[in-house]
């Protein structure tokens, strides 16, 4: 059988031959439950403080700032509703970008219905907060803002520290998305001044089913799940350590490698980039042209549909996504290409590529061939074709 | 699995039949908008048969959307090819459903879109030859237009929002 080509690492990453290993005794030998007094529990206990110390360190945090969480979708929605419901009757206005994950639009949406207010800060074409506008929009009633590290769809970055510094200047609560970002890119809570961040397993070769969310301390959360007070009474339900542990293991790996991964997967992104817009008539790269993320290209392809073109590449074995995965089930333009301010075509006509760990040059090369191929064939059949 | 794409939706979309444009057709009709991310334009060229009943002799479609729009402007192309006008009108979306044999229900409005685009284009062929438009067929006439005027209503306002 043919080899198919993945580029779709942003939204998940195969889990890496090295976290398996360390994962499989956690399945078999070393099952305890971290709450048991045994031997068994002693054992589980002792590799969840080992994992929770690995990935405090990764960010300068202290061990008893992570809470283990089962997802990221879980912390972003622990953080704005676990601090709503903790201070809503204080402050009651939220600050997000209109480019954030659906998981933190529809947690603060479901806030509106309980009295928040919800306050959208614009962006440049590049996917830029305004950064002067985030100091106009901040006043005593708000309570926390939330901005996306590393956008899912286009990979711009947000400058973490400037917003902390804004935030804690002003005294509020500043969380951060950074589900796609955690260890691929370099982020100190304490001298960015965060406080919350979220970060994700499945997306840098770790399992699905573990995530953590940074709370700093002295910041209060009331817990969204009640039981048996895990996770300092944060998260109820047992560890789920066989994923955690597999998480610290791939936070270790790609922290060792950053540098020299990122630089070499930023290569093959930019030889892609380079290639399709020069050898493909009115293609266009959305986000920012260089503060991104190392592994992200998001392309338009005006007179293309993005589905379509998603369906051509699949038959001819290439992986890729529109906008982000989680979205290829509804109709509508993506809600951050239209927040970058792309025309609705250019918007339904764009495809993210995501590479990973595992991407090779001659994969490149093999994309953009079937690419000049299939762009051709859809604008045979498209009115918007030339 | 009705999320996915039928055998014979897929076969469409990649080997669609009849695309292109036809030069000085009779009729053209365009359906959908590009704020939905679906546009389709088809093409009828109309000539008399022996018996001197107009029949559609050629169709051609040029659409922009995904793999069910492109699919569903093969099919209706292929359905409409050689009836007579009465009988390309009485052509319904289940007609094409069918002959795909099924789209996910998200992507029904794809076949809407086709028939659509075929009464678009048959109503602009009677309005040039100055017939009689059919009740329904002017009906649906305005019902199109009113719809793509809504669109374009609420694209301006969410635009206007941010």
């Amino acid at each position: 059988m043919k080899k198919i080509i993945y580029l779709d690492y942003a939204s998940t990453t195969p889990v890496d031959p090295r976290v398996l290993k360390t994962m499989l005794p956690y399945f078999t030998e070393k099952f305890g439950n971290t709450m048991s007094l045994h031997s068994f529990g002693r054992e589980a206990s002792q590799a969840l403080t080992e994992a929770r110390k690995t990935l405090a360190s990764i960010i300068n945090a202290d061990p008893e700032e992570i809470i283990f969480t089962g997802s990221a979708t879980e912390s972003n929605n622990l953080a704005v509703k676990g601090l709503a419901a903790f201070y809503g009757k204080e402050k009651n206005e939220i600050i997000i970008s209109p480019t954030e994950h659906d998981c933190i639009l529809e947690s603060a949406r479901s806030l509106s219905s309980q009295g928040f207010k919800i306050h959208y800060l614009p962006v440049d074409r590049n996917g830029l907060i305004d950064l002067k506008k985030l100091e106009q929009l901040i006043n005593s009633k708000t309570l926390l803002v939330s901005v996306i590290h590393g956008n899912n769809e286009v990979g711009t970055l947000q400058d973490l520290s400037a917003i902390g510094k804004i935030c804690r200047e002003k005294q509020v609560f500043f969380h951060t998305d950074a589900a796609q970002s955690f260890v691929r890119e370099k982020i100190d809570v304490k001298k960015m001044q965060i406080d919350l961040l979220t970060g994700s397993s499945q997306k840098i070769y770790g399992p699905k089913g573990a995530a953590l969310l940074y709370v700093r301390k002295g910041v209060v959360l009331k817990p969204v799940l009640h039981g048996g007070g895990h996770e300092n009474g944060l998260r109820s339900s047992t560890s789920n350590l066989p994923a955690i542990v597999g998480f610290a293991k791939a936070a270790q790996i790609m922290q060792k490698n950053r540098v020299e991964e990122n630089k070499r997967i930023a290569r093959l992104r930019d030889l892609l980039v380079k290639e399709v817009l020069e050898k493909i008539p009115r293609t266009k790269l959305n986000g920012h042209p260089t503060q991104r993320l190392a592994n992200n290209a998001n392309i338009s392809f005006a007179g293309v549909e993005g589905e379509s073109l998603l369906l051509e590449l699949d038959f001819n074995g290439i992986a890729v996504s529109t906008g982000s995965a989680c979205s290829s089930r509804t109709l509508e333009p993506s809600h951050v290409l239209m927040a970058l301010g792309l025309q609705p075509e250019q918007a339904h006509g764009s495809i993210r590529f995501s590479l990973g760990r595992w991407t090779t040059k001659s994969e490149i090369k093999k994309t953009v061939k079937v690419l000049e191929k299939v762009v051709k064939k859809i604008r045979s059949f498209s009115p918007f074709g030339n | 699995m009705t999320d996915f794409y039928t055998k014979q939706t897929l076969e469409h979309f990649r080997n669609p039949h009849n695309y292109g444009e036809i030069k000085n057709a009779d009729g053209k009709g365009d359906a959908g908008n590009i704020v939905c991310g679906d546009v389709m334009s088809l093409y009828i060229r109309v000539i008399k048969n022996r018996q001197g009943k107009e029949v559609i002799k050629d169709v051609k479609f040029k659409t922009y959307g995904c793999a069910a729009a492109i699919a569903t402007s093969s099919v209706i192309t292929d359905l409409v090819k050689g009836k007579t006008i009465d009988e390309a009108l009485k052509i319904s979306k289940t007609d094409i459903v069918d002959t795909l044999k099924g789209l996910p229900p998200i992507k029904i409005h794809c076949s809407i879109l086709a028939i659509d685009a075929l009464s678009e284009a048959i109503y602009q062929f009677l309005k040039e030859k100055k017939r009689a438009i059919p009740e329904e067929l002017e009906n649906k006439h305005q019902r199109i237009a009113k719809s793509k005027e809504q669109i374009e209503e609420r694209y301006r306002k969410w635009i206007g929002k941010k």
